[in-house]
This record gives C-alpha cells, sequence and structure tokens, in this order.
C-alpha cells in the first residue's frame, strides 16, 4: 500500500477511534476530560521513556493510562471536597501534571525522543516510516495497528457495556439505586478515554484528539436523538474530517492534523446551520398548520 | 422477592443526620414506615425533603446512623425499592426515547452483560400504558411536556417492579388531570400492598391524597395517620411563622369531617 493510503487509513482510524468515544463524553457534559486527558498523559509518557528507555507501546500505555486516570481521579477529588467546580478542579489537574511532563522531557532532553512540537501536533505524515515489523514481514505502520486495535476494542466496550454507559450518562442516581456504580462507570469510560488519547496522540497530537473527541459527538447529537445512531454518525463524520483533512493539507501542504480539527469545525458548522433551517421551516410550517385549523371555513 | 420482607418495617430509619459540607440538613431522624400505606412527605422548602428521600436511597452519605429496608441493608434489598427522582434531575435532551427510559427500570434485574429481554420490552411497555402514554413509546423524550416527562419516570418505576416507591415530588409541572391520573396510580399500588412515599407541596391536597403523613423540617416533627397528626398546631411547628397559608389551613381543616 501506498504511504499516502496508510496516512489516510491511519487518520480514519484515529478520528474513529475518538468520536466513538467522544461521543459519550459530549452526552456526559465531559467534553473537556478529553482535554485534560490528552494533556496530563505527557508525564505518563515521559516516565515510560525515562523508565525503559525504549518506545514500546505498553509501557507507554501504562504510563499514559495511570495519569489519565489520575487526573480523573484528583478532578473529582477537587470537586468534591475542596469547593470547586469540576470544570475549575480539572483547569488545575491537567496544566499542573501537563507541566511536570514539560519539566520532564526538558530535563531529560538528551534521553527522550520526544519534543512538545510533536505532542500538540502529532506526525501522521511520518507514520508510514515507523512500522511494525513482525519477523522479516513488514506490517506497515505501527500507529495504524494501534489505533486499529484501540477502535475495535471500543467497539467491543461500548457493544458489551452499552447500557451501564447509556444508564450512568442519562440518570446517574437511578443508575446507582439500581446497583449500577455511576463513579466505577466514570472511570472505565475515563481509562478507555485515556486509551484512546495514547493511541491516537502520536499520529495526530493532543489538541486535534481533543477536536476529534468532541466534534464528531456534538456534530452528530445536532442530527439525531437515537443514541445508536450518533454513535454511528459521529463515526462518519470523524472519518468525513479525516479525509477532509488530508486532502486539505495535502492540496495547500499544510499540516495533516490541522487540517483535519478545521475540516470537522467545518462539517460541524455546515450541520448546525443545516439544522437551523430546518427547524424554523418546521416551526412556521406548525404555526401556517394552527392558522389553517383556526381560520373559519366560510 | 418476598423472602426479604419477612416482619420488619419497609423502611426504618435510625438516628438519621445527614450533613452537607458539615452543617447537617437532617438531624435525629428516627421512624418506621407502616407496610401498604400512601405516605405523604410535607415541610417548607429547605426542610430536607429530598435530602431524606436522596439518603434512603443510598445517594448520600450519612453522618449518623441507618437505614433499614425489611430489616436489612439497602444494598441486598435494592430491587424492593423503586425511585422516582424529581424531573429536573436530568437532562431531558439526552438521545433516547420514552419507552428506552423507562426499559431502564429493568436494568438491575439484567446481568452485566445482560440486555433487556422482550419480556423486559413487553414489561416497560405495559408501564407506559399503566401512566397513558403508549402512544408516546417512540417519541424522543425531549419532545415530551413536562406532565408526560413525570409520567415517563413514573412508568419507569413501575417497571422496577418493586414494593416501596420513593418518590420527589411527582406531582410538580404537572396539570390537573395528570394529577388525578397519577394520584389513582397511586392509590392502585397502595391497594396492591406496596409503601409508597411521596414528597408533596400542596397542603390543601394532603388529606385528599394520603392516608399518612411525614412533617419534616430538619428534624421529623410528626408521623402519622392524616387524621390523627395533620393539625394547625403540627403545621404551625413544621412550618414555623408562615401565618397567612397556616390561616388558609385551619380554615380548611376546620371544614373538614
Amino acid at each position: 500500500m501506498s504511504p499516502e493510503l496508510w496516512v489516510i487509513f491511519t487518520a480514519i482510524l484515529a478520528a474513529s477511534a475518538c468520536a466513538l468515544i467522544g461521543a459519550f463524553l459530549v452526552l456526559r457534559q465531559g467534553a473537556m476530560l478529553g482535554d485534560g486527558i490528552s494533556h496530563a498523559v505527557l508525564p505518563g509518557l515521559a516516565l515510560a521513556f525515562i523508565i525503559t528507555s525504549s518506545r514500546d507501546v505498553l509501557p507507554m500505555l501504562i504510563g499514559a493510562g495511570a495519569m489519565g486516570l489520575l487526573t480523573a481521579f484528583l478532578t473529582e477529588f477537587l470537586s468534591r471536597t475542596g469547593r470547586l467546580y469540576r470544570d475549575a478542579s480539572l483547569g488545575i489537574v491537567f496544566t499542573v501534571l501537563f507541566s511536570i511532563g514539560v519539566i520532564l522531557i526538558a530535563g531529560f532532553a538528551g534521553q527522550i525522543d520526544l519534543d512538545q512540537e510533536c505532542v500538540l501536533y502529532g506526525e501522521i505524515a511520518y507514520t508510514p516510516w515507523d512500522t511494525f515489523v513482525v519477523g522479516n514481514t513488514n506490517l506497515g505502520p505501527r500507529a495504524f495497528w494501534v489505533l486499529g486495535v484501540v477502535f475495535i476494542f471500543n467497539i467491543i466496550f461500548i457493544s458489551l457495556f452499552f447500557k451501564q454507559l447509556k444508564i450512568t450518562s442519562f440518570d446517574p442516581a437511578l443508575a446507582r439505586t439500581v446497583g449500577i456504580s455511576d463513579r466505577l462507570w466514570h472511570y472505565l469510560l475515563t481509562s478507555v478515554v485515556a486509551l484512546t488519547v495514547v493511541a491516537a496522540f502520536e499520529s495526530v497530537g493532543a489538541i486535534l484528539v481533543v477536536a476529534m473527541l468532541t466534534i464528531p459527538g456534538a456534530t452528530a447529537f445536532l442530527i439525531t436523538r437515537n443514541l445508536q445512531l450518533m454513535l454511528i454518525l459521529s463515526v462518519l463524520v470523524g472519518v468525513a474530517s479525516a479525509l477532509g483533512g488530508y486532502y486539505g493539507a495535502t492540496l495547500t501542504n499544510t499540516s495533516i492534523a490541522g487540517f483535519m480539527a478545521v475540516a470537522g469545525g467545518v462539517i460541524f458548522a455546515l450541520t448546525l446551520i443545516i439544522r437551523n433551517v430546518i427547524d424554523k421551516t418546521q416551526a412556521l410550517s406548525t404555526v401556517s398548520l394552527q392558522k389553517q385549523a383556526i381560520t373559519p371555513i366560510n | 422477592m418476598t423472602d426479604n420482607r419477612n416482619n420488619a418495617a419497609p423502611i426504618e430509619v435510625h438516628d438519621l443526620t445527614v450533613a452537607y459540607r458539615k452543617k447537617p440538613v437532617l438531624w435525629d431522624i428516627d421512624f418506621s414506615l407502616p407496610e401498604g400505606q400512601l405516605i405523604g412527605m410535607v415541610g417548607p422548602n429547605g426542610a430536607g425533603k429530598s435530602t431524606l428521600i436522596k439518603a434512603i436511597m443510598g445517594l448520600l452519605p450519612l453522618s449518623s446512623g441507618f437505614i433499614k429496608i425489611y430489616g436489612k441493608p439497602l444494598e441486598i434489598q435494592r430491587e424492593l425499592v423503586g425511585y422516582v427522582p424529581q424531573r429536573e434531575s436530568v437532562d431531558w435532551d439526552f438521545p433516547t426515547d420514552a419507552l428506552d427510559v423507562v426499559t431502564m427500570g429493568r436494568y438491575g434485574k439484567l446481568s452485566l452483560f445482560g440486555r433487556p429481554s422482550k419480556e423486559d420490552k413487553e414489561i416497560a411497555m405495559d408501564a407506559l400504558e399503566k401512566v397513558g402514554l403508549a402512544d408516546f413509546a417512540k417519541r424522543q423524550i425531549s419532545q415530551l411536556s413536562g406532565g408526560q416527562q413525570q409520567r415517563v419516570f413514573l412508568a419507569r418505576a413501575l417497571a422496577q417492579d418493586a414494593v416501596i416507591y420513593l418518590m420527589d415530588e411527582p406531582f410538580a409541572g404537572v396539570d390537573a388531570a395528570t394529577e388525578k391520573a397519577i394520584i389513582e396510580l397511586l392509590g392502585e399500588l397502595k391497594n396492591k400492598g406496596k409503601t409508597l412515599l411521596v414528597v408533596h407541596h400542596d397542603l390543601n391536597t394532603v388529606a385528599e391524597y394520603f392516608d399518612w403523613v411525614m412533617l419534616l423540617n430538619l428534624r421529623l416533627i410528626k408521623l402519622g395517620p392524616v387524621q390523627e397528626i395533620f393539625n394547625n398546631e403540627n403545621l404551625r411547628t413544621t412550618y414555623g411563622g408562615k401565618l397567612n397559608l397556616l390561616s388558609e389551613m385551619a380554615e380548611k381543616i376546620g371544614k373538614m369531617p
């Protein structure tokens, strides 16, 4: 397969994996938790590098996953006991963790093959050259396989625990009264978000991860009030953003990741405009129908 | 299910204190509810009515005391208790329909990986029918009126098929016809031997709707049959100096048979 195709497929997988799990964050009014996690995983990645001095996927996932969970725990803890709103707590936790990550990277610069640029913007254009080799077979880019596994894992997680995710998102109090712990599922969902963020991170960077976690779910929410359909539409919007981003960046010779977020933003804006037009037309036709009903027939 | 019920009271609350950031909002609450009664809970705003319901449902940490459901802790008796939260407690823009929300009442009976069966869906549909919303089963919940949303919550509690029901202001924001339909439904549940504790705001209808009444204002003021304890003196203790309201009530109570 050509390098271009590998890049496109990697972008699609990154966007889809984020879109799927991000839809739940949008519904739980926790989209910024994705932002927090995507930054807070940095010290986890740095520590994994320092301790193992390698770029193996597993230590990275563990380090980053632990930091993602720590972010969720600390945020909950602060908003429960520190008399703070949740978003303020999150703002404190993730910026401090992120800064620790920055210091670690700066301090161990010689040993860490990772720079802030890459963390923020990703380097999806280079993914085809970081390949996954088993024996003598080159299976293609490592990022493609990592994201593929995470995407499938997300699908399995959501389908297996659809009812728990739904009830704890809609009515956490009822969930707890019927014995489904809203807190447990909050942390499980957070862990899956952390996993997804780490996988997507390398290719598309922290900023785009937040865009792909939020924009597809938000766009789908404008279109439908059916949860399953919303999840499917989120993935489709993610795929469209990835394609739009790739071709937009190629045409203008700019950043793929940056263009993906812009493409997502444009899709969202168009959807919002169409939604408003439809709602207005419907409202008008309802009014005119009522007028007809009221007007006496002579 | 009946195995768990033995001879204990449906709900026993002992020495309960609940504090919010060290400020107590419920003090020394101590009571047992009688089985098979329709019990209204009244008290002024901020009296801790919702807090008491939530504490019984295990949604709040207790500062002291304990709660037993038919003599055992809530954790092993969850299936016996159905909960109707305040309508405003959820976001009605959530992407789901009425039948789906009612089906959530069955989730507590499903295994970790279990999905609602055909039977669960039928039970949910029956519950919707009982509250008069069968035609709205597939309606998006954002498109239901306030009264319809309230009835969806009620149907969800029915689908739980519990023996004790705790309801937080089920009459809030519903029209007169809906209120009448809801109170009839509560009467039917009572006739089936279920115990119902209902937060209520309208003092005018307490005597008409309920068998027992709980007067609450941070402390438990009184609990007993409406005829015995729903009088001017107890209301004055509960509501303090809100006299205009009380004189109105006194007049009504004076007219009561």
